[in-house]
Formats: C-alpha cells, sequence, structure tokens
C-alpha cells in the first residue's frame, strides 16, 4: 500500500576527504545548516532526525545526540542506523519511511562519518570484521578489498575483463571528481597510473579501491503538501528497494552478480515504473556503489544497463561519461569523491538531487532528459543492498 | 620490517612526540602530520577481546581435532551446512548430525592480501580462496600458495587441517592438488 509522496527539499554536503581540521559535531554541522537553509526551514519545523554513522573508527558512541545538541535539534526524536557502507541509505529509508506513513511530515537525515579518528590500520581491521567475524575474519583475516577482490578474480575468469578495464571506471571516476570541489581526491589519474599502482589485494591495486575518508551530507525530506509550499524543485522519492545477501561470502552461489542488489533494484524500478531492460535510456544518471572499481562494473548488469557479464564493457567503450549511454558516477564516486561510509547514500541522494535541479559543477552537469536518477549504495559486499529512484516528476 | 613492526615503530614515536607536547603545553596536543590541524591524542585506550560462544557445534572443533573438517545436515530435510550452524531454518528442526567434506574441491575464485588488518600484520601476505567441496558447500579458507600467478579459478585444492602459527591452534586451509599446481606453473612458464 502507497504511502504519502516523499520529496527532498534541501539538500548539503560537506567537503569529503582528510578532515581532521573539524570534529564529529563541526562536520556534520556544515551539511545540516546547508539542507536545512536549502530547504528554508529551521531546526524547530523538524520532525524527526536519522542519523546515519558506521562509528568505532571515531570517538563518539552516541553520535545522534551528539550532534542534535551541537546542531540544535535537541529535543527532537533522533537515531543512529548502521548498515556497513549503505548506512547513509538506511538512514534515509528509516526516514522516508516516517514522512511517507504519516509519522512526521520534515524530517532530516545526516550522514557522517570521521573514518581518520583511528589509524588506518585499525580502520582496515574494523571494515575486515564486516562480513561473519568468527568465520571469515578471525581465522583468515579478510579486509574489504580481499572481499571485493573475491569477486574481482570470479568475474574476470568468466568474463574476459581485464585489470585496465578495472582501472578504466577509475580513471572516469577521477575525471570528474576533478570537476567537483567536494571530491576527496579532486584530481585526474591516467590509466598507466592506476596500472602501476602497488596490489592491495590481488586483482585489486591501490587505485581500485576507494580512500578512507571522512565528510557529513545531509537532505530534508518533505511530505508532498509541504514540499510544494517549500520548494519549486521538488525532488522526488519515486522508488525503493531493499535486500540483503549472506554474512558468509562462501554461501553465495557465485560471485558474478550480487543477488541482493538485484531484487532491490527491481523492486525499486517497478515502485518507479522503471523498465529493467531499457533502464539506461530511462534514466538521466547514476550514483552507484564504486567502493572498488570491480563493484561498478557489477552495478552496470545489476541496474539493468548492460547484460550479465557484459558490464566491463560499458567501461572499456567509455559508455557511463557524460554523453554515453547512461553517466554513472560523474560525482567522482566513492572512488574519488570518497566513501565516509554513513555519509555515502545521503551523499548520492544530495548529489542526484543537485544534478535533477541543474546545479551540478560546471564539466559535470548531465543533461536532465527524462528527470530521473538511481542510486545503488551497497553495503558489504552485497550484504545490505539499498537502491533509490529519484525524479522531478512526483 | 612487517607492517606489525613498522605499526609498533610509527605508533612509539607519535606517544614520545605526545609526551614531550605534555611536558612543554600541558596538554597532549599534537599537529596532525599531514595538515597541522590540532589533534588531541586520547589518553585513553580500549582493547577489545571477544569470548564466542560455539558450545552448539563443539563437535567442529573435536573434528578439526581427528583431522576432519564437518559441516552440519539436517536430518529432517537433509540441508547441509558450512559453517556449521545448529539450527536449520529451513524446516525449523535442531537436529543435526555430522558430516565429513570430501576430500578434492574446486577453486571457485581467490585473492592475496597484501595490505592486512592490524590484528594480522604479523603474517607474512596471505592468500584467501574459496572452494567447493561434497555435498556442495563452500569453504573460505586460506590457501597454502600465495603467489597468484600460481593459482586459477576452476583449479583442483583440497583442505587440510593445519596448525596455525605462531597462535598455535587448528584451523583449516586450501591445499592446491599438486599436478594443478605444476600445470599452472607451465602454463606461466610458456606464457
Amino acid at each position: 500500500m502507497p504511502g504519502r509522496r516523499v520529496a527532498i527539499v534541501g539538500v548539503g554536503h560537506s567537503k569529503y576527504g582528510y578532515r581532521n581540521d573539524v570534529s564529529l559535531p563541526e562536520l556534520a554541522w556544515e551539511a545540516i545548516r546547508q539542507a536545512i537553509e536549502d530547504a528554508g526551514v529551521d531546526q524547530e519545523s523538524i520532525d524527526y532526525v536519522v542519523y546515519g554513522n558506521v562509528g568505532v573508527w571515531s570517538s563518539e558512541p552516541l553520535p545522534a545526540v551528539v550532534i542534535n545538541e551541537y546542531a540544535g535539534l535537541t529535543p527532537r526524536g533522533t537515531m543512529r542506523v548502521e548498515a556497513a557502507c549503505a548506512t547513509g541509505s538506511a538512514a534515509l529509508k528509516a526516514a522516508y519511511d516516517a514522512v511517507s506513513a504519516g509519522a512526521a511530515d520534515i524530517a532530516l537525515v545526516v550522514g557522517v562519518e570521521k573514518m581518520n579518528e583511528s589509524p588506518t590500520p585499525t580502520v582496515v581491521e574494523l571494515i575486515g570484521r564486516a562480513g561473519n567475524y568468527f568465520w571469515e575474519f578471525e581465522n583468515f583475516g579478510l579486509t574489504f578489498p580481499g572481499y571485493y577482490a573475491l569477486y574481482a578474480t570470479a568475474y574476470m575468469a568468466a568474463t574476459g575483463a581485464t585489470e585496465e578495464d578495472l582501472c578504466r571506471v577509475a580513471v572516469k571516476n577521477h575525471y570528474y571528481a576533478a570537476r567537483n570541489p567536494k571530491a576527496h581526491f579532486p584530481r585526474e589519474i591516467s590509466l598507466e597510473q592506476c596500472m602501476k599502482s602497488r596490489y592491495i589485494a590481488w586483482p585489486l591495486k591501490l587505485y581500485d579501491c576507494s580512500p578512507i575518508s571522512d565528510g557529513a551530507a545531509a537532505v530534508v525530506l518533505a511530505s508532498e503538501e509541504l514540499a510544494r509550499k517549500l520548494t519549486d524543485t521538488p525532488v522526488w522519492i519515486k522508488g525503493v528497494g531493499v535486500a540483503s545477501d549472506t554474512s558468509n561470502i562462501s554461501r553465495r552461489p557465485d560471485f558474478l552478480v550480487r543477488r541482493g542488489v538485484v531484487e532491490a533494484v527491481k523492486k525499486a524500478y517497478r515502485m518507479a515504473g522503471i523498465d529493467y531492460e531499457n533502464a539506461a535510456r530511462q534514466v538521466d544518471l547514476a550514483e552507484v556503489h564504486d567502493a572498488f572499481t570491480i563493484a561498478e562494473i557489477l552495478s552496470y548488469e545489476e541496474l539493468g544497463f548492460a547484460k550479465r557479464g557484459e558490464g566491463y564493457l560499458l567501461a572499456r567503450e567509455g559508455q557511463t561519461y557524460i554523453g554515453g549511454l547512461v553517466p554513472v558516477n560523474v560525482s567522482g564516486g566513492l572512488k574519488a569523491k570518497g566513501h565516509p561510509l554513513g555519509a555515502t547514500g545521503v551523499g548520492m541522494a544530495a548529489e542526484i538531487a543537485t544534478q535533477l535541479r541543474g546545479e551540478a559543477d560546471r564539466g559535470r552537469q548531465v543533461p536532465v532528459r527524462h528527470g530521473v536518477g538511481v542510486a545503488n549504495n551497497v553495503g558489504g559486499t552485497g550484504h545490505y543492498a539499498y537502491v533509490f529512484v529519484y525524479s522531478l516528476n512526483p | 620490517m612487517s607492517q606489525k613492526k613498522q605499526i609498533e615503530e610509527y605508533m612509539k614515536q607519535v606517544e614520545a612526540f605526545v609526551e614531550e607536547a605534555k611536558r612543554s603545553t600541558g596538554f597532549p596536543l599534537v599537529p596532525d602530520q599531514k595538515t597541522g590541524a590540532a589533534l588531541w591524542f586520547d589518553q585513553r585506550s580500549l582493547t577489545l577481546r571477544y569470548t564466542i560462544s560455539v558450545e552448539r557445534i563443539r563437535r567442529f572443533f573435536e573434528g578439526l581435532a581427528e583431522g576432519r573438517l564437518l559441516a552440519t545436515r539436517c536430518r529432517k530435510c537433509g540441508a547441509v551446512y558450512f559453517p556449521p550452524q545448529a539450527d536449520c531454518p529451513r524446516c525449523r528442526a535442531s537436529d543435526m548430525e555430522w558430516v565429513e567434506l570430501g576430500k578434492e574441491g574446486e577453486l571457485l575464485t581467490y585473492t592475496v592480501i597484501y595490505t592486512k588488518p592490524s590484528s594480522f600484520a604479523h603474517y607474512p601476505d596471505y592468500a584467501v580462496g574459496v572452494a567447493r567441496f561434497p555435498p556442495g558447500v563452500n569453504v573460505l579458507a586460506w590457501i597454502r600458495e600465495s603467489d597468484p600467478r600460481k593459482l586459477r579459478v576452476g583449479m583442483k585444492v583440497r583442505w587440510e587441517v593445519v596448525k596455525r602459527e605462531p597462535e598455535n591452534y587448528l584451523t583449516y586451509e586450501l591445499v592446491p592438488a599438486e599436478e594443478e599446481a605444476e600445470e599452472v606453473q607451465g602454463e606461466e612458464a610458456r606464457g
């Protein structure tokens, strides 16, 4: 049963990167201030605040109340949610559900992460533990690049994709990050640079991997009635799909497609009226979960942009640049815009809303023909799958 | 120098620096190495070490001690679980029998971990693979061969119970079948 229509009416996005110049609440405030000013609402009119924050590497165990206090949001109802790298999208889903159900008219979603409060080996350890702790980490010391490397090895063996094809994703995403002042790495790289970078988890190299980032993003959601009063350009949440996959990567039938992601995509497309087989021609852009370059290629197939086993050809042919079949990650993606876990999904929402409103930076604004964008945020290696379809049309 | 030693050396340097900062300024404030931003070096630290309940799958460890790698099979519906689990969600029974995995398996995928978690930083680079064994379950474990050029998807592997050093406990690993390893090396030489 469909609930009330929900729209994004305000967006905020901090600079992602190595943000040891600010504390966790200061970082969150950068995004919150922008979002509530963009929406034209004050703190008192917000009914509910949901935070996406994975934490553990940062010192505050209760980020929701710490940031609520700092941002003048006390005594608004709040909570913090966690879904690994899809944490931001889980926060967005919780707030969407509240507004859709009528439990809130205006909700604020804040994704924030300060990964650099701990040394890199500790962060590598904590992310590596995120799978099935006892059967994967305790004895075998998997890392997050390692899990995706298991997918990359299987995919390359099955399809003919090469390490160059993976690096082409990195080159594209750095190209757009160079045009995004909020990106962690706003600079271009060459294919050669990527190919020559050291192996992190074979066959993935340094430039195949997203960085350890700090950052924050925020969006204000409103019910249809309020959205129309607040803005002339509400960006509607037209489709939402959520699914999961096994914690043990070994319990999956293959390492070529993430079943949960396909399921979430199909749910979101059905709700939004997008034809899975022809999806690339019905959206203006996609923000996909390129925590590792292989993940972007898997996403092409899972989003219906390429047939199974042919996603790498889109990378090889440059079909996901602006002007190609469908622009993907013209923000720079997780790869080069950065991947502050809790912020990532909210940052995708902010990016797509900004693009559909025609307000993206020069050199990376997509042509808006359909008024539709899709975000694919994945926790772990498909452990959590979240997909949102955004549209200028309710 | 191992990654573990590098990390330890680095932390020692930082701590010496912080002690000096406290003596000279009165605070554990250090400038960020990259940006110069002021950072408070936490004066509290936390070590996490869990006790994990394995009572209901205790037989698995007894199996390892006997040199066997065991999965559970539901006596009611026949579903096989590896890693072993005590309850069958498919038919909701908890009546399991233990079955040994077949020795001959096929490598489905693999990686070699070069950048390691801090609690694994004392090991040399290690390969991790997933292989399928009869009666049709997958096993994730280290592979004895850590040169990725000597591994390939589809190669024959067997499992072995091994002692994990330096921790000194029993676990299992994947071992490439010898003729397979030679074949891959041969291809490498020709290539």
